[in-house]
């Protein structure tokens, strides 16, 4: 966690570069300066970069071939644990309390707090833990459309969004974009905030089209005439991802995420033999992961079949 | 706004802050502070302004420079602060609040996230000779924390928490900030929000609206919640 809240992937922070070199409006390129600046203090200093700590929370991915000593059990009490360490020890603020009460047990651990959300990855024997502090306010919203609103229904919603929260920069924008597209509603959040958050800048989706759509967002977000903090300029989006899951045959629903300036996200791979290593790129979406058939076969096992 | 070299122009603020130093204030100016400032936000505001509890201490003396924050802090066990990064949390959410505290707390500068509609800077801050500056991002949360050489105090920290407390910092060179609207009420965001909102139309041509509507909808700019 501490790793993630203090230094920004550098996919991220060549993204932030390349933006801050290109942009006109003298505003938006001063705030993309100052947070260049910042994530320097931020490594310099082993501090926060930014002091929300937005909503904490985990991806954990199972290698099929792994076990957990203690069982999920375990795995989930030591992940609360080292939740409430790291607010204390890093500092981070602990930002999670009881929505009617308020209450805040000052180490962002609660009821249903950090979430944990889980996947699987055949032939494998360990585990990734990702962490997330994603902002928890502004840039997210989910809309129900149907198939006849086709792209042009898509651009809108996606430009309603970017535009509603990108006033005044309540996006913290250049954001990494998330779009869930299809699913159930639930599942719809759930994709567009791991395509914000669990993609790094540049990568694509392995589906032409919706690769070509993701450049083509892109490239919308920026024309909007909005820079950072909302103001006049061209930084709107870092990059735009999107994912999808089959979805009701009468609709069409779409999620839209943004994930902020200061995009803090970190993965450890544990393996059997207690070898820890880091990353900034989570690795989440594999081909499993977006497998389209009933069976699933190893990449060993089908390309045997293919040869 | 900025100069013609695309320089922003800099500028160093003492606490408490004087209205000749405000008055000179320009929108877009980056703005650093030296001296005191304290966090207050919604907890604060509703055990002063509406339970009707004292201050827990006299801010009018203490400095007129109120924060919306809450910092990533710790408390070691002899008792001190540790304080990581901060950075402010967004402001419009206070408005309700603001023109009785500006009064109570004698507060002139207002330290936050996004700014408060020009509305609300000309029926509350230019009556009160208050401005607004905004953080910078969002948000530099290292570079404000490297700005707070010591934690004075950390009002009501037992009961409200690390994140609602009363903060009393004490500060060198803290900022970046944007001065976000000056003494007449003038906004830098709605000034920008205007020159965006000119190009809006020709997004959304050629692309047709949604078959339903959602509760609520409008394609209006000018109705939504901050302009």
């Amino acid at each position: 966690m501490a790793k993630a809240g203090i230094e920004i992937p550098d996919d991220y922070l060549h993204g932030i570069q390349a933006m801050a070199s290109t942009e006109s409006g003298d505003l938006s390129a001063f705030v993309l300066r100052a947070m260049l600046e910042n994530w320097e203090a931020a490594k310099a200093d082993r501090r926060p970069m930014c002091a929300d700590t937005g909503v904490p929370r985990y991806y954990v991915k199972i290698g099929n071939e792994a076990r957990v000593e203690g069982g999920p059990i375990e795995l989930e009490r030591r992940l609360r644990r080292a939740t409430a360490r790291a607010t204390h020890d890093v500092p981070l603020r602990p930002n999670r309390v009881h929505p009617l009460s308020r209450r805040d047990n000052d180490n962002n651990v609660g009821i249903n707090a950090p979430e944990i959300e889980y996947s699987f990855e055949p032939d494998a024997d360990w585990i990734d833990v990702t962490t997330v502090h994603k902002g928890g306010l502004f840039g997210t919203d989910y809309r129900m459309l149907f198939p006849a609103d086709g792209v042009d229904g898509i651009k809108r919603f996606y430009l309603d969004t970017l535009i509603a929260f990108g006033k005044r920069g309540l996006a913290c924008q250049p954001a990494i974009v998330g779009i869930g597209l299809g699913g159930s509603k639930d599942t719809c959040m759930v994709l567009g905030k791991q395509a914000a958050c669990l993609r790094v800048v540049g990568d694509r989706n392995p589906d032409p089209e919706i690769a070509a759509l993701e450049d083509e967002l892109k490239a919308l977000g920026n024309s909007i005439g909005m820079g950072a903090m909302g103001f006049v300029g061209s930084s709107m989006v870092v990059d735009c991802h999107i994912e999808v899951g089959y979805t009701h045959t009468g609709g069409m629903p779409m999620s839209v995420h943004c994930f902020c300036l200061s995009s803090r996200r970190a993965t450890a791979r544990l393996h059997p033999d207690g070898r820890i290593e880091y990353r900034t790129d989570p690795e989440w979406f594999t081909p499993y992961l977006r497998r389209d058939t009933v069976e699933w076969q190893s990449p060993a096992a089908s390309s045997k079949k293919s040869a | 706004m900025a100069e013609p070299s695309g320089k922003l122009k800099e500028v160093r603020l003492t606490t408490p802050v004087r209205h000749e130093d405000l008055r000179r204030l320009e929108l877009g100016d980056v703005v650093y502070l030296d001296g005191l400032i304290y966090t207050g936000r919604e907890s604060v505001y509703k055990r002063v302004l509406q339970d009707g509890v004292a201050p827990p201490v006299d801010l009018k003396a203490l400095t007129n420079v109120n924060f919306h924050c809450s910092p990533a802090a710790s408390r070691n066990a002899d008792g001190t602060f540790n304080v990581g990064a901060v950075t402010a949390t967004a402001s419009f959410r206070f408005s309700k609040w603001l023109p009785k505290w500006l009064e109570v707390s004698g507060a002139k500068v207002i330290v936050g996230k996004g700014g408060m509609s020009e509305q609300d800077y000309r029926d509350t801050f230019v009556p009160a000779g208050a401005v607004y500056l905004t953080t910078v991002g969002y948000g530099t949360g290292a570079l404000l924390g490297r700005g707070i050489r010591r934690v004075r105090d950390a009002h009501w920290i037992d009961d409200l928490g690390i994140a609602q407390a009363m903060w009393v910092f004490e500060v060198e060179r803290f900022g970046p900030l944007l001065v976000e609207s000056d003494l007449d009420g003038n906004s830098l965001f709605e000034r920008n929000n205007r020159i965006v909102n000119q190009g809006l139309a020709r997004l959304y041509e050629g692309l047709k609206p949604p078959s339903l509507a959602r509760y609520g909808e409008t394609d209006d700019r000018r109705d939504e919640l901050i302009g």
